[in-house]
C-alpha cells in the first residue's frame, strides 16, 4: 500500500508491504542508502535515524508504525544544527575507518547531543553501546562527540 | 549513472595503454595517447596513475582496494609528493581490476605500502620530469635549468613559470623516463608525506553519500536473496519453489546446482525480487530439504576430544627440530606443562558481502566489495564458462575486509543469479548468511612443554600444535611456521603438527596466523617467567638478546623488537606503577607484516570476572617514515581493540553448522569497553611498512598476561571465561 513519509523535510510516497521495514523503504524504494544494512535486529545501531528527533534502529521499524513521524537520515542530518557540528567534528578527527558504521554513529551522537550538549563519559557510553564499528573507531568516536560539544580533551 | 560513477569511477586506462618495460610492477608510463585531438580542456594522462586537467586539478588513481586501511589516500599521498603539487588540488579515484595496468591489485598482508613506497613515489617524480620536459622545450632550456613549486614549473634564471595545467598536454607526449634514474626527494622535503591527512573519502561518509558494494543501483536493477545449506556445500535435495514465487514482488526463484569447491559457488536457492525485502521474505518462505554431507557429523566438541587423543598419542609431524628438547626438558631445574586452545572466529564485517553483476552484450559486469577482484574475475569466468576478457570487475569501497573479501564466494553467486535473471541483480545477504558462510579464523590447539634453568632462563621449549588438514594439506590458514618465535632464539626448540579433518571452510583473519600464535607463544613465555622468578620484561629481553643465528622468525631483528620492548615497558610505567588488589599489566610483542609491536595492556578483573582493559600502551617500529599519521594512529588503534574484542567471541560448530548467526551470539566489543590507547612509534632507519594488522597480535597475550598478574590465573583458553576468574 501507498505511505505518505515524511524524510528530511520531504513529502515522500513508498508503495510498499506494511511490514516492510523503514530501513528497506529507505534504501531500496526512496535510494536514500546513506543509512546501512549491517544485522537486520537492533544489535549493530547501523541503520540508526532519527523519528521526531530520537534514534530508532530503522531495520526493525515496520514502515506502518512510522505514522507522520518526521524522520531525519544521515542525508538530512547537514540541515541539522547539532548533526553539522557533529559531522564537522568527525570529519576533522578523521574518524571513520571503512565508514559503513559511521552514518548510525553520527545519527546517534548528533540524537545524543541534542538531548544532552554536555555529555560526560558515563553518557557517552549509554548513549552508543548500540552503535557497533568493527574497524573499532571507538577512541575517535568519543573525542568527535567531545568536540562537537566544545568540550576539546 | 550519477551513483555508479561515484561508487566506482571507472578508471582503466588499458585499453589505451602501451606496456613499457613495466616488470614485476606492471607500471605503464608510455601511451598511446588518445588525448591527442581531444577537447583542449580535456585532463591529459601522464601515465596510467596520474591524469591533469588544464585548470590544474590532478586526478591520481588509487589501484588497491578501499578496506578501511585508507589506501585510497595513502597511495596517492606518494604519487602527490613526487609529482610535487598541492594535496588541495588532489582528487583520487578508485581503479577498476586492470592488472594490465596495475599489476597486482589487493588488500592483504599489510603489503601496500613496502610495494608501493618507492615505486609509486617513481610514478609521481616520472609525472615531474614529463613537466620539466615540457617546460624546457617550450622555452628553450635545459631540464636541469628549472625546479618546480607545487603545481609549478620555475625557471629561476629568467623567472618564468608555468603551471602543470598549462603544460600537461604537451607532457603526456613526452618519454617517459627510466623510473630508476629519476632522483627521489629527500624526506625534510616533504610536503604530503608524514603530514596527518584525512581520508579522501570522508566528506561522503559522513554524509550518507553512495560509497560502498551494497550502496549500487543500476537502472531496472532486481535484487537478490541467496539460501545455502547450513552443513557446508550441502546440496538441494528437494525445495517447492513456488512458496516463494508466491510472495509479492517476486519474479523468479530458482536452485543453483553449484559446486564442492568451498570457496566457490555453493548449491542454493535463489529468489530474485523488485526489492531485497521482497527476496528475502521469497527465501524465508522456501521450505529447503538439504541432502545429507558427509560433514553434518562434525562438532567443537568432536575437535577437542580429536585434539586431546592426538596429543596424548605424542604423534605428529615433526616441522622443526633443534637441539634435543627432550634431554633439556630432563635437565631444567623446572618444567611447565600446559595446554592452549583458541576458537573459530567470524570477520563479521559490517557491511555484509553483497555484489551486483550485470550480464550484457556477452559480458559479465561486476561491481564488488572485494580485497582480491582478479580472482574473482577468474573465477566468475570459471564457473559461468565466460571468457575472462569478458568479465570486467569494478571495485567498490568495502565496509569492512579483515581477510573475509580475498574470497569470491559472493561474486559467483551474484554472476550466476545475474545471468539466470536476465537483468542487473543486486545479491545482498542476511548478517545470518554471513556469520554462518563465513571463511573462519582457524581454532588451534598446543600443547606446551617448557624447561628453565637455576637462573630462570629458557633451556627447552616443545610446541605440539593441533589444526586443520588432511594428508598434507593445511586447512587455509591453519598453518605454523617453523620460523616462528622463539625458533632460531633457543638451541632446543621443537614443533610438531598433528592434523583433523575439516568440513568447515577457514580462511585468513586480520594478521592470520599471527592473531592465535602470538596469543600461545607469548602467554607460554610468561609462564616460564613466572615459573623461574624472572621479571617478565627481563625474560623477553633475555630472550631477544640471544641474537638468532639466521636471523629468526622472517627476518626478525631482535635488536628491533628489544626497542620497542623497552619503549613499551617504559611509557607503560612497567613495575614502577602502582596498581590495586586484581588489577595488573602485562607484556607481549610479536613479529609480523615486516612490523615490530610491543604493547603493555593494564586491566582490572571484577570480583564476578569481568575483564576490564583500561589502558594499553603500543610501541611500534614500522620504519622512518609514516606516510599518515592520521591513518596510522587509527589502524593501530583499531587493531587493539579488534584484538580485545576477538577475546570475547567464538565460533562453535554442532552438527557440521554453525551454531552463532549474528551480534547477539558473536558479541563485537562496542564503545564503554574500549580502552585507552597510547601509540609511541620508533623510528628506525628502515623502509615503511605496513599498519593494517601487525598492532593486533600482542595485544591478545598482554591482555591475559596483565589478568595472570591481576589475578593469579593463567588464560590458557579463549575466549575470556568470567566464573573461571572470579575472586575466590
Amino acid at each position: 500500500m501507498a505511505y505518505q513519509l515524511n524524510v528530511n523535510g520531504q513529502a515522500m510516497t513508498a508503495d510498499v508491504d506494511p511490514d516492510t521495514p523503514l530501513l528497506w523503504v529507505l534504501r531500496d524504494t526512496l535510494g536514500l542508502v546513506g543509512t546501512k544494512f549491517g544485522c537486520g535486529v537492533a544489535q549493530c545501531g547501523a541503520c540508526t535515524v532519527h523519528a521526531d528527533g530520537a534514534p530508532i534502529r530503522a531495520c526493525m521499524t515496520p514502515i506502518d508504525v512510522v505514522g507522520d513521524a518526521q524522520i531525519t537520515t544521515i542525508e538530512g542530518a547537514s540541515a541539522l544544527p547539532v548533526g553539522a557540528r557533529v559531522q564537522k567534528a568527525w570529519s576533522e578527527l578523521d574518524v571513520a575507518q571503512c565508514g559503513y558504521c559511521q552514518p548510525g554513529q553520527i545519527m546517534s551522537a548528533t540524537a545524543l547531543l541534542s538531548q544532552n550538549p554536555s555529555p560526560t563519559d558515563d553518557d557517552i557510553d549509554v548513549a552508543m553501546a548500540g552503535n557497533i564499528c568493527r574497524c573499532a573507531t571507538y577512541v575517535r568516536i568519543r573525542a568527535a562527540i567531545k568536540r562537537a560539544a566544545g568540550q576539546e580533551a | 549513472m550519477g551513483i555508479v560513477q561515484n561508487l566506482t569511477q571507472g578508471f582503466s586506462p588499458s585499453r589505451r595503454a602501451v606496456l613499457a618495460g613495466g616488470g614485476a610492477g606492471g607500471l605503464i608510463l608510455a601511451f598511446s595517447f588518445a588525448g591527442k585531438g581531444a577537447a583542449a580542456d580535456a585532463p591529459a594522462a601522464l601515465n596510467a596513475y596520474v591524469q591533469i586537467a588544464p585548470d590544474g586539478i590532478v586526478t591520481i588513481v588509487s589501484k588497491n582496494p578501499e578496506i578501511g586501511q585508507g589506501i585510497k589516500t595513502s597511495l596517492p599521498m606518494l604519487i602527490a609528493e613526487e609529482l610535487d603539487v598541492d594535496w588541495a588540488n588532489v582528487r583520487t579515484v578508485q581503479a577498476d581490476n586492470d592488472p594490465v595496468a596495475y599489476g597486482r591489485q589487493f588488500a592483504g598482508g599489510s603489503m601496500a605500502t613496502p610495494l608501493h613506497w618507492e615505486q609509486l613515489r617513481q610514478v609521481g617524480a616520472a609525472g615531474r620530469a614529463m613537466l620539466m620536459a615540457a617546460a624546457a622545450a617550450d622555452w628553450g632550456v635545459e631540464v636541469a635549468s628549472l625546479t618546480t613549486e607545487p603545481g609549478v614549473v620555475v625557471h629561476a634564471a629568467s623567472g618564468r613559470r608555468a603551471p602543470y595545467g598549462s603544460l600537461a598536454a604537451k607532457a603526456a607526449t613526452q618519454t617517459a623516463p627510466e623510473l630508476r634514474s629519476l632522483k627521489l626527494k629527500d624526506a625534510s622535503a616533504y610536503r604530503i608525506i608524514g603530514q596527518p591527512t584525512p581520508q579522501v573519502d570522508t566528506a561522503a561518509i559522513v554524509t550518507g553519500q553512495p560509497l560502498f558494494g551494497i550502496d549500487m543501483r543500476l537502472p531496472g536493477m532486481l535484487y537478490a536473496a541467496y539460501a545455502k545449506a547450513p552443513v557446508f556445500a550441502a546440496k538441494v535435495a528437494s525445495v517447492d519453489l513456488s512458496a516463494a514465487q508466491g510472495v509479492k514482488g517476486v519474479r523468479k526463484a530458482f536452485v543453483v546446482e553449484g559446486g564442492t569447491e568451498l570457496d566457490g559457488l555453493l548449491p542454493g536457492v535463489a529468489v530474485v525480487a523488485d526489492s531485497w525485502w521482497a527476496a528475502n521474505k521469497g527465501r524465508q518462505a522456501l521450505t529447503i530439504q538439504w541432502a545429507d554431507h558427509p560433514t553434518s557429523s562434525q562438532s567443537t566438541e568432536g575437535y577437542a576430544g580429536q585434539a586431546r587423543s592426538l596429543v596424548a598419542a605424542k604423534g605428529g609431524k615433526t616441522l622443526r627440530s633443534d637441539g634435543d628438547v627432550d634431554a633439556a626438558l630432563a635437565a631444567s631445574a623446572k618444567t611447565v606443562e600446559a595446554d592452549y586452545f583458541y576458537p573459530f572466529l567470524s570477520h563479521a564485517t559490517l557491511e555484509p558481502q553483497n555484489c551486483t553483476a550485470h550480464f550484457h552484450d556477452g559480458k559479465m559486469e561486476i561491481w564488488a566489495p572485494t580485497q582480491l577482484p582478479e580472482p574473482g574475475r577468474q573465477l566468475v569466468a570459471k564457473t559461468l564458462g565466460i571468457a575472462p576478457e569478458n568479465v570486467i570487475v569494478h571495485m567498490t569501497r568495502c565496509g569492512g575486509g579483515f581477510g573475509r573479501r580475498l574470497m569470491n564466494d559472493y561474486m559467483v553467486e551474484a554472476a550466476w543469479i545475474a545471468r539466470e535473471a536476465g537483468a542487473p541483480v543486486k545479491l545482498v545477504w542476511t548478517r545470518e548468511d554471513d556469520m554462518r558462510h563465513d571463511f573462519y579464523r582457524p581454532a588451534g590447539f598446543h600443547h606446551f612443554r617448557g624447561g628453565i634453568d637455576a637462573s630462570g632462563n629458557i633451556t627447552a621449549w616443545a610446541n605440539h600444535f593441533v589444526t586443520f588438514g588432511e594428508g598434507e594439506a593445511t586447512a587455509r590458514s591453519a598453518g605454523m611456521a617453523p620460523t616462528e618465535f622463539p625458533a632460531q632464539f633457543l638451541d632446543n626448540y621443537k614443533l610438531d603438527v598433528s592434523m583433523m579433518p575439516l568440513g568447515v571452510p577457514t580462511g585468513p583473519l586480520r594478521a592470520p596466523g599471527s592473531n592465535a600464535i602470538a596469543f600461545v607463544v607469548q602467554s607460554f613465555i610468561d609462564e616460564l617467567a613466572h615459573a623461574g622468578g624472572v621479571d617478565p620484561v627481563e625474560m623477553r629481553l633475555r630472550l631477544l638478546g640471544k641474537t638468532a643465528a639466521a636471523g629468526g622468525q622472517g627476518g626478525l631483528n631482535a635488536e628491533r623488537m628489544a626497542g620497542v620492548v623497552r619503549l613499551a615497558a617504559e611509557k607503560a610505567g612497567w613495575g614502577k606503577t602502582t596498581l590495586g588488589p586484581r588489577q595488573g599489566q602485562g607484556i607481549a610483542f610479536h613479529y609480523s607484516h615486516l612490523g615490530y609491536f610491543a604493547e603493555v595492556a593494564q586491566v582490572a578483573v571484577a570480583d564476578d570476572g569481568t575483564v576490564k582493559v583500561e589502558k594499553v600502551w603500543v610501541a611500534a617500529d614500522v620504519g622512518r617514515q609514516i606516510i599518515n599519521p592520521l591513518g596510522a594512529l587509527n589502524q593501530i588503534e583499531g587493531s587493539v581493540i579488534d584484538g580485545i574484542s576477538e577475546m570475547y567471541g567464538q565460533i562453535t560448530i554442532k552438527d557440521g553448522q554453525v551454531e552463532q548467526a549474528n551480534f547477539d551470539t558473536f558479541p563485537l566489543l562496542r564503545i564503554p569497553d574500549a580502552p585507552v590507547i597510547e601509540t609511541h612509534f620508533i623510528k628506525s632507519d628502515n623502509p615503511p611498512t605496513g599498519l593494517g594488522e601487525p598492532a593486533l597480535p600482542p595485544v591478545v597475550p598482554a591482555v591475559t598476561n596483565a589478568i595472570f598478574a591481576a589475578t593469579g590465573k593463567r588464560v590458557r583458553s579463549l575466549p575470556l571465561n568470567a566464573a573461571e576468574l572470579a575472586a575466590g
